[in-house]
């Protein structure tokens, strides 16, 4: 008996060592350990014998049926192994073919500026208020202390909309100075806030179009003073421009909504055609700014002897292109998909003061 | 303003230099456009001796000059034809450069002998038209010296751009009032001469206005002149106008010019044996007509303030003269007239006939309503000091309007709202020297000078002493910390904008930003037209409506970016659109546009043309992005007109809700538009989204079942009109404590499919909750499912 156990596991080992493919192992497997195989047909034997037989021959046969399992596992991962590297073999890409495209959009660098100087903004704790383009008369002139003969309200320099049955007509907002007068009308102070949207004169050249974006800010309280819109205006530069420190020039000026008034301009250098801010020897006019005139803090029925503080406004296209570089306004509103790709930015880099703010 | 730095200086007594003037000019609010200083360019020409001359041995037309520098001697070749032994040129040596003739000097070889610099004639230094010869200087001439320092030809240009409410800055006397105030020096006043005469004018001045516009012309004097000669002006008047840009014509009206610029009021001189009678300023009658001294004739509207004789008007005052009135070098008796005028009627005649000129520009910004007298005494010694003749006495009509004003002012005002400690004192000594009276009081009590009409309260009595004590001597203060929650910066609105745009931007689409405005026509394509949204006066005819949609605007891009050679362009832009000219008819609406194929050409993907279905995700992407409950939406296969009929939709809350219309371009509207097609787009109604009902930013414990989800397909047969969106509608409501999505996998219509019919294969998720699913449980969830597909579509199960 011992010897045919001998003689049958010799052959099914050198069948398992000679086994070629996983098939043929698996025929093996069947015909050894299956339900009819050889291996088991002699475990069933065990139950015909005697217990002395039976404790004889269960470890032997035992260990027979363990050994063959063994070889055989041990055969299956030799062959799996090596019909993976034949595999393998076969499996071969170009990879230096084009992946699928990911498509890739861009925001718009107007976009990407207002969200930056809302950021700035944020910071100081100003609001971001907006109103109507199709603006009254009232909101877009009278309130703002600018009288009925100023050139500003020539057709030349505003667009007018056809007048209603009334006679009334609206004025496309030539700034965004109505947002400030409709938060005084509509808010108690203090009032903090920045006012960014489209606004339209009619002009057009390499600077100027026809419709274009400026934001303008308003703070008013008890005790704000020219003072406070200095240093307001040096945290806004310098966060914006992303430099160390801004220098400021204030030249007195002269604004109908405003008293005193100053226009700012901040230090620079053209080197090689392209306007550095920090530095240099030159200044570059960036905003127009100063206290709210009497006149109009009245209109909008705040007492300004109680009331006082500062406004100011620049453009939000001209902000863009003194720090990205553009040098024609036009480009902005033609959406050629070059100069939206060129100046365009990732939907993900979304300014933050911690992100950093370009 | 322009002016020179040597004409300054006839009112201000300083010894600072040019840029120091510069400086202080912008500090004070003058800001200084353009400066041109000669002695940039010609600063290193000097006056030279020519000891001899004599013919170049190998050209006939070359001369070898020794020329004395006044330092060294010197050989200099020289072509011109009046080069000479004993002469004073002006000389360049090498290293200078030429103007004229664009050319920095060398030493070289002329014919083989060596030059050491150039000798210059007029054009060469760009100082005239001559380039015959040399410039050739008085014998007395200091040589080596600087020759335009010696011809007075270094006095700077400086062109000053002044602010609507500085009217007394349009004269140099003015500006030179400012920079002394301003520490620069001391004020030189302008001599006011006597005029003596005891004849008095046989044309004097009427002022005729009704009793509403008596502010017209409120104050007219003048004087007349006989036996003048009217011939050229002192080289000197006529060398400052042509420096500030005026171009001399004859002494009487360069006198006029010149007071102008020099003291800001502007004169007129009639040819007093043009005129018909007197004088008299008055307004016009409707269509009366004259020809102004641009010889262009203007026809009036009635109302405009003009000057006339008994017969015709003569110009319009303050403004322009007329032609025939108007003195020429013949002129021998002259009437001078010196008015003040009305600042808003000059401005309104003005811009009514378009006439730009000095005068007007100074009138309608105020001149000083108390300076006629001097002006006329200052212009009368003029013209008799030029041209000649006698004056008359002084006629007069009319009187000095009213200008004194005072204004109350607490000298803490300049700490408390011009952030800078300035003592009262010390403001004080700024406003008077500007011009100001300061009685004292608590409030002050300031008295305005006459020529500071912008001046009338508190905060610009500020401005002007911190102007004069320097704007950059403020000291920087930030804003005290608001106590303020975050996120509260951004409106819901301008939040939803952002969100929008950046998850458009990740779905590959561009930003774009277009014109408020479009074509009315094309306007028309995508809402009814209404005149209260027309731009009357339109920069182009292409931009005269404002628009109902965004659509044409972005269709016109990708139409620009197609003939450029772009295949397909996804276009998007957040931004307004008009209803009506009413603040609730300007709405915030993203619209995107897909054009072309949905991808570009590749080896492993699949090209397809744009479709509704593209348009249709980024609007939910869109929604998703803002927080709108997508999972609820309804979408209705109906659009506004310019969509195609079959393959649009919108996406709803309710039946009346619309947040977003979607779908192929109608081709009509593309073909109006001249957009090569096909196009999809979407438009999201950003308003219309429900603002979001929790507070808080907590999101809630969550809820997870370690039960393994299951599975199960079904295949129906329906009617082939019936929309897919109610089977999926009914499927999900069959058990919505279990079923947690349902998708469509395949739709198929044709063989083994009735006619009529299509088959639907749907996806069903379940969830189980408490318990793994039974066959039992599954059977029955099957059931409901099936039961329900029939009952909302008559679906059946395909066999």
């Amino acid at each position: 008996m011992q010897q045919d156990i001998k003689k049958l596991k010799t052959e099914i080992t050198s069948a398992i060592t000679a086994s070629e493919n996983l098939d043929t192992l698996e025929e093996i497997r069947v015909s050894s350990l299956g339900k009819k195989g050889s291996v088991s047909g002699l475990m069933k034997g065990l139950g015909g014998m005697t217990p002395e037989e039976r404790k004889e021959m269960g470890p032997i046969l035992n260990a027979l049926k363990t050994d063959i399992a063994n070889e055989i596992a041990d055969r299956k991962a030799t062959l799996e192994e090596v019909a993976l590297n034949a595999r393998l073999l076969e499996e071969k890409l170009d990879v230096t073919l084009p992946p699928r495209e990911r498509q890739q959009g861009s925001i718009h660098p107007i976009s990407q500026v207002m969200d930056e100087i809302a950021e700035i903004f944020a910071g100081l704790g100003f609001d971001v208020a907006e109103g109507p383009d199709l603006e009254t008369d009232f909101y877009n002139f009278t309130a703002l202390n600018i009288p009925e003969e100023h050139p500003a309200r020539q057709m030349h320099d505003t667009f007018y909309l056809k007048p209603d049955a009334n006679g009334d007509r609206k004025v496309l907002r030539t700034h965004t100075s109505p947002v400030q007068i409709r938060t005084m009308v509509n808010k108690e102070p203090p009032i903090r806030i920045i006012a960014p949207g489209r606004t339209y004169r009619s002009d057009s050249d390499a600077t100027h179009t026809p419709m274009f974006h400026q934001v303008e800010g308003l703070v008013i309280d008890k005790d704000t003073h020219l003072g406070h819109l200095k240093g307001t205006l040096e945290a806004f530069l310098k966060a914006f421009f992303e430099v160390d420190a801004v220098t400021l020039r204030l030249r007195p000026s002269y604004f109908p909504f405003t008293e005193p008034s100053m226009e700012v301009d901040v230090q620079c250098s053209f080197e090689g055609g392209t306007v550095k801010i920090g530095d240099g020897n030159d200044w570059l006019e960036v905003l127009g700014s100063g206290m709210v005139h009497r006149k109009v803090l009245e209109a909008c029925d705040l007492d300004p002897a109680v009331y006082q503080g500062f406004a100011f406004g620049c453009g939000i296209d001209r902000l863009a292109m003194l720090k990205y570089g553009m040098n024609d306004l036009r480009a902005f509103f033609d959406s050629d998909l070059r100069w939206l790709r060129h100046y365009g930015f990732s939907a993900l880099n979304i300014p933050t003061i911690a992100g950093g703010l370009s | 303003m322009k002016f020179t730095l040597n004409w300054l200086k006839d009112y201000l007594d300083t010894d600072t230099s040019l840029q120091e003037i510069l400086d202080t000019l912008n500090a004070i609010g003058l800001e200084v456009e353009d400066v041109t200083d000669p002695a940039d360019k010609l600063g290193a020409f000097t006056i030279a001796e020519v000891v001899d001359a004599v013919k170049h041995p190998d050209a006939d037309k070359l001369k070898v000059c020794t020329v004395n520098t006044g330092s060294e001697t010197i050989t200099v070749v020289c072509g011109a034809p009046n080069a000479r032994k004993g002469m004073r040129a002006v000389l360049g040596r090498p290293g200078d450069y030429v103007p004229g003739l664009d050319v920095t000097l060398a030493l070289r070889k002329v014919r083989g002998i060596e030059s050491n610099g150039m000798m210059c004639s007029a054009a060469e230094l760009e100082l005239g038209e001559d380039h015959d010869g040399i410039l050739d200087l008085d014998t007395d001439a200091p040589v080596g010296e600087s020759y335009i320092t010696w011809a007075g030809l270094d006095d700077p240009v400086i062109e000053i751009a002044i602010t609507p409410n500085r009217q007394d800055c349009l004269g140099v006397y003015g500006i030179a009032r400012d920079l002394a105030a301003a520490g620069l020096g001391t004020l030189k006043h302008p001599a006011t001469p006597n005029i003596a005469s005891n004849t008095a004018s046989n044309t004097i001045a009427e002022i005729n206005l009704p009793d509403d516009a008596s502010n017209a012309c409120s104050h007219f004097i003048g004087r007349k002149f006989t036996g003048v000669k009217n011939g050229d002006s002192p080289d000197w008047l006529k060398a400052r106008l042509k420096a500030v840009g005026q171009k001399p014509i004859s002494a009487l009206v360069d006198v006029t010019n010149y007071i102008s610029i020099d003291l800001g009021r502007p004169l007129h001189v009639y040819d007093a044996d043009k005129l018909k009678g007197n004088l008299q300023a008055r307004l016009a009658n409707k269509d009366e007509k004259f020809t102004a001294l641009d010889d262009k004739e203007y026809t009036c509207n009635g109302g405009e303030t003009v000057i006339a004789d008994d017969e015709n008007i003569l110009g319009f005052g303050g403004i322009i003269g007329g032609l025939d009135s108007g003195c020429t070098e013949t002129t021998t008796n002259v009437v001078l007239e010196v008015a003040y005028f009305d600042p808003i009627r000059t401005a309104m005649t003005g811009r009514e006939h378009n006439i730009i000129t000095d005068a007007r520009y100074r009138f309608e910004r105020g001149v000083d309503p108390d300076f006629l007298y001097r002006g006329l005494s200052i212009a009368s010694q003029m013209i008799l000091d030029h041209c000649g003749g006698s004056a008359s006495t002084m006629f007069e009509a009319g009187s000095t309007p009213e200008w004194k004003r005072t204004v109350l002012f607490r000298p803490d005002r300049v700490k408390t709202l011009g952030g800078m400690d300035i003592d009262a004192s010390t403001s004080t000594s700024i406003l008077e020297n500007l011009g100001f009276e300061v009685t004292d009081g608590t409030p002050l009590t300031i008295h305005v000078p006459s020529w500071r009409r912008d001046i009338d309260g508190e905060a610009d009595i500020v401005e002007e002493v911190l102007r004069i004590n320097g704007y950059d001597n403020i000291p920087s203060v930030q804003l005290s910390d608001t106590n303020r929650k975050a996120g509260s910066t951004l409106s819901l609105q301008q939040k939803r904008a952002r969100a929008i745009k950046r998850r458009l931007a990740s779905e590959g689409m561009f930003e774009a930003v277009t014109w408020s405005f479009m074509r009315q026509k094309d306007a028309a394509l995508f809402a009814d037209t209404t005149d209260t949204l027309i731009v009357d006066n339109p920069i182009s005819s292409e931009l005269d409506y404002m628009r109902p949609s965004i659509l044409a605007n972005l269709l016109q891009a990708a139409q620009r970016n197609h003939d450029r050679g772009v295949e397909n362009m996804q276009l998007f832009e957040v931004g307004p659109v008009y209803l009506d000219d009413s603040e609730k008819g300007q709405l915030l609406v993203a619209t995107g546009i897909r054009t072309g194929k949905n991808t570009a050409r590749h080896w492993n993907t699949d090209v397809e043309t744009v479709s509704a279905f593209d348009a249709k995700a980024d609007a939910i992407a869109a929604l998703e992005a803002i927080g709108a409950p997508t999972g609820n939406l309804q979408v209705y296969a109906e659009a506004p007109d310019y969509y195609h009929p079959g393959r649009s939709g919108t996406l709803r809350l309710g039946p009346k809700n619309i947040l977003a219309n979607f779908g192929e371009i109608h081709p009509h509207v593309l073909k109006e538009l001249d957009v090569n097609g096909p196009a999809v787009s979407f438009e999201i109604f950003i308003s219309n989204v429900p603002a979001p009902k929790k507070s808080g930013a907590a999101k809630g414990a969550l809820h997870v079942s370690n039960l393994q989800s299951v599975k199960r397909d079904f295949a129906f047969l329906l009617d082939k009109d019936i929309a897919a969106g109610t089977l999926l509608k009914a499927i999900k409501g069959a058990d919505k404590n279990v079923i947690s999505d349902v998708n469509i996998f395949d739709i198929y219509e044709g063989k083994g499919v009735p006619e009529g019919q299509k088959s639907l294969a749907v996806t069903v998720t379940l969830e189980p909750s408490k318990e793994t699913f039974t066959d039992q449980i599954l059977d029955a969830i099957a059931e409901k499912i099936c039961n329900a597909a029939k009952k909302a579509t008559g679906a059946t199960l395909r066999s």
